[in-house]
């Protein structure tokens, strides 16, 4: 079995995975490790949306 | 500018001198010993069930997405810089990584773009098993709640 996932879709799984083990192992209460984690998911797919909108303009 | 460097050095000196050092439990050796074969257990075994659970879940999924879309599992080698990197990643995942090269698995080439996806989703896992299972260990000497 082998899965094709968009870049976009793909960018999105790492941001859910990677903001959930950054918000629970980088603050010491539950609310701001929430309030990390949802920081860290926004800068990552931010970051996405940015980096492509960059390289679209520079194909242009 | 010399003095001040060197003043803050002492300053640094002494304030590590005045921490208390952690006596080394078992805990604090078995549970990121635990949590780097089993991904999120470090944190389970001392009864933190819910991060323990958030962190298992996301570091076998991203493990197990890795392997279903292609991505390469690097072997114990000497060779390009890069492909040693990766070992060190990989290896991270601990049981997950054992398992995988029991089994064969991510031996194949990486012949499209999502088996590269593939390829950094099981090194990064891996490198988000590492940071785990420091948090394991700062949890058995009491460092964080």
């Amino acid at each position: 079995m082998s899965l094709a996932l968009s870049h976009f879709n793909a960018a999105v799984l790492f941001a859910v995975f990677a903001s959930t083990v950054f918000g629970i192992t980088q603050r010491n209460n539950v609310r701001d490790q929430v309030r990390y984690g949802l920081y860290c998911f926004v800068m990552f797919v931010g970051g996405v949306l940015l980096a492509g909108w960059l390289m679209w303009l520079l194909r242009r | 500018m010399a003095n001040s460097s060197i003043s803050k050095k002492n300053a640094a000196e002494v304030r590590a001198a005045q921490v208390p050092s952690q006596p080394l439990s078992v805990i604090s050796i078995v549970a990121p010993a635990v949590g780097w074969l089993i991904p999120g257990a470090g944190h389970l075994i001392q009864k933190r069930w819910i991060r323990g659970l958030l962190l298992m879940a996301s570091i076998v999924l991203m493990f197990v997405f890795g392997v279903l879309m292609d991505g390469r599992i690097y072997r114990p080698n000497g060779g390009d810089i890069l492909d040693i990197l990766g070992f060190v990643g990989d290896v991270g995942a601990g049981g997950l990584y054992i398992v995988s090269l029991a089994r064969d698995l991510g031996q194949g080439p990486i012949a499209h773009a999502t088996a590269d996806y593939g390829t950094k989703f099981l090194i990064v896992a891996g490198l988000l098993n590492f940071i785990s299972v420091a948090d394991a260990y700062h949890i058995a000497i009491g460092k964080k709640p």
